[in-house]
């Protein structure tokens, strides 16, 4: 009987990892009906979500508000599901700047969309909220890399295949000059490099990050680590696979803050129906394990069968 | 409205690009044959008679009438031609790629064409340059003109009706500080005219006029040697009362000592299937005389049949 209480104790999320576990939840109600010691003898080793009270024991209230989380991860990811692609990315972007969350939810919206799909997210958060998207942005975001992000969400890359090759290594020069002539604070406000990273196509600043670590011997996104925006920004234009494979990581580390958490459902359901493969190969490189297996571990109920549908085979 | 004039009953593609073939037959060029046909077709029929050109004689109509044409007469028959939106891009690339602080037609092309327009330009900009309109102002310019330029050719304003008065008495009143302390080039003034829509910019600016006394463009004049200073002006009246600012164009253009054509051309090209006639009776009203009376005392030659043809005034 204790595997039971064990199970179901996981199903209500109280030993870690994301969603909640409903069938469990569903066949205890049956297995234990008219047993009230059986639910006695739970809430008593339940410590997290139960404490003594008298002669019964009571909710925390704490542990309450993480269920609703838990319970409501499944039902996010199917409203993003049934989701048009445009609203939600030009939602997520209005949450970001509305409720200041990170803000690089806006970098990863606009460096890993192409640039058909940023100019239809700007017309559907038109259409939903009566301003342009970079007006929004331009007001709402006062900090240093402001610039950076009105940059990145008003681009419209030139996506054929011309690239200059000169252009490139006089511009991956002009970047390493940013960066060591620039006080850390300021790098993110230097105008060639905000220039460069939010007008030139992503085939063109892909070679010029090559020609950076030719002639610097380090890869850029490591010397562009002094600014958070700007590491990003990189990362999401050279390597998305390898940005989305981190992002996914982080959100399983059980001490991950609810935002970290959240991103889970973001890039799953963002990236299943155009990158996902690359995604999974890029983790299992990044991490040792596969995608599919750390879900699975990792996730209950309905929700980690939908993830694991969205993942696919 | 539009000054162009299309007959009832206009020819077969097919037809009109015979008409024009037989125009380059032989020695010399019929250029009165060419204002003709093209000046009285809209931009959808122009590109029909570019394909059907294409189709049957293997040439491109364009480069035909670069060979066939020149001077003036070859600049606006060439710009004429072209569809709307790679007009636009190709005088959004000659302003950038040749870009000088006086240079308005950056401003001109991003402040006075919808948002949908303005996008479109953006997209001819890419297939026909292989790069982004951004890219390259962004890489011509420098300074305060790249800050104000780069965001003003990227913008897509909303372009609800909605006005939001308490935010426009805010912003009137941030951009009177900004003007006091001749903080002209500031990153707020720049968000402002660069990124809200043009109903809330017009209640903004009256909210300025209203409260301060003067309108903005009187504020901002205090340097008249000034380009940015006078760049932001243009803005503000592309914004707001863009016919009066072509108009302003046109008049600067003919009264010139001699004229510049390169302003006159422009102006009517881009606004012949547009708005030309309103800004010709802004010009009567300014100046006390038609337009067409300025145009055929200040052009000549084919140049003149042109333009008038594009003003509606030709005799057919």
């Amino acid at each position: 009987m204790a595997d039971e209480h064990h199970a179901l104790t996981k199903a209500f999320s109280g030993l870690g990892g994301l969603g909640v576990d409903e069938s469990t939840m569903v066949k205890t109600i049956s297995k234990w009906q008219k047993q009230p010691d059986q639910k006695s003898k739970f809430r008593k080793n339940f410590p997290g979500f139960f404490t003594p009270n008298g002669s019964i024991e009571t909710c925390e209230d704490d542990f309450v508000r993480h269920l609703k989380t838990e319970f409501s991860r499944f039902k996010n990811l199917m409203v993003l599901w049934a989701m048009h692609p445009h609203e939600r990315d030009a939602r997520w972007i209005h949450h970001v700047l509305h409720k200041s969350h990170p803000y690089t939810i806006i970098i990863e919206i606009a460096c890993t969309r192409s640039a058909d799909e940023l100019l239809n997210i700007r017309r559907a958060y038109q259409s939903l909220f009566h301003h342009s998207l970079e007006e929004d942005v331009a007001y709402l975001i006062k900090e240093n890399y402001s610039k950076l992000l009105v940059g990145l969400v008003s681009a419209f890359r030139y996506e054929g295949p011309r690239v200059d090759n000169e252009m490139a290594k006089s511009e991956a020069k002009l970047i390493h000059n940013a960066v060591k002539c620039s006080a850390p604070g300021e790098v993110v406000k230097n105008e060639e490099l905000v220039r460069i990273l939010t007008t030139r196509s992503k085939l063109h600043l892909k070679t010029t990050f090559e020609q950076y670590k030719n002639l610097y011997g380090k890869p850029i996104a490591e010397d562009l680590g002094v600014n958070l925006c700007l590491q990003e920004t990189v990362k999401c234009i050279d390597t998305p696979a390898n940005y989305f494979s981190e992002v996914i990581n982080n959100a399983f580390n059980n001490k991950a803050d609810k935002p970290t958490k959240r991103a889970l459902n973001r890039v799953i359901i963002s990236r299943a129906d155009v990158d996902m493969d690359t995604i999974k190969e890029s983790y299992n490189k990044q991490f040792g394990t596969k995608l599919e297996d750390v879900i699975a571990k990792n996730t209950h109920g309905c929700y980690k069968d939908a993830l694991l549908s969205l993942v696919g085979k | 409205m539009a000054t162009l004039t299309i007959p009832s009953s206009i020819p077969s593609p097919q037809e009109d690009c015979e008409q024009l073939h037989k125009a380059f037959e032989g020695w010399g060029t019929n250029e009165k044959l060419i204002v003709s046909v093209l000046a009285h077709r809209d931009a959808a029929q122009r590109r029909a008679i570019r394909d059907a050109y294409q189709a049957t004689y293997g040439k491109d109509l364009l480069e035909t009438l670069l060979h066939e044409t020149h001077g003036d007469f070859e600049k606006v028959v060439l710009l004429w031609t072209l569809d709307p939106r790679e007009r636009d891009a190709h005088l959004a690339n000659e302003a950038a790629t040749k870009w000088a602080p006086e240079n308005r037609v950056l401003i001109e092309i991003a402040c006075t064409r919808s948002s949908e327009e303005l996008f479109a330009v953006r997209r001819a900009y890419h297939a026909q340059y292989k790069r982004s309109l951004e890219e390259d102002v962004a890489a011509h310019t420098t300074g305060d003109f790249r800050k104000l330029f780069v965001p003003l050719v990227s913008s897509f304003r909303y372009e609800g009706e909605e006005m939001n008065m308490s935010l426009a008495k805010s912003e009137a009143k941030m951009l009177h500080e900004k003007i006091s302390d001749k903080k002209y080039t500031d990153e707020e003034v720049i968000r402002v005219l660069t990124t809200r829509s043009k109903p809330q910019i017009v209640a903004t600016l009256n909210q300025y006029h209203n409260e301060f006394g003067n309108p903005i463009n009187k504020d901002l004049k205090s340097d008249p040697k000034d380009e940015f200073l006078a760049a932001l002006r243009a803005v503000i009246r592309c914004i707001c009362c863009p016919e009066k600012y072509m108009e302003k164009v046109i008049r600067l253009a003919v009264n010139r000592h001699g004229t510049d054509e390169n302003a006159l051309t422009r102006i009517v090209t881009t606004r012949a299937e547009v708005d030309l006639k309103a800004i010709k009776e802004v010009y009567q009203t300014r100046n006390s005389t038609p337009l067409e009376k300025a145009i055929k005392h200040d052009t000549w030659g084919h140049y003149e049949r042109m333009l008038l043809a594009l003003l509606g005034c030709d005799e057919a």
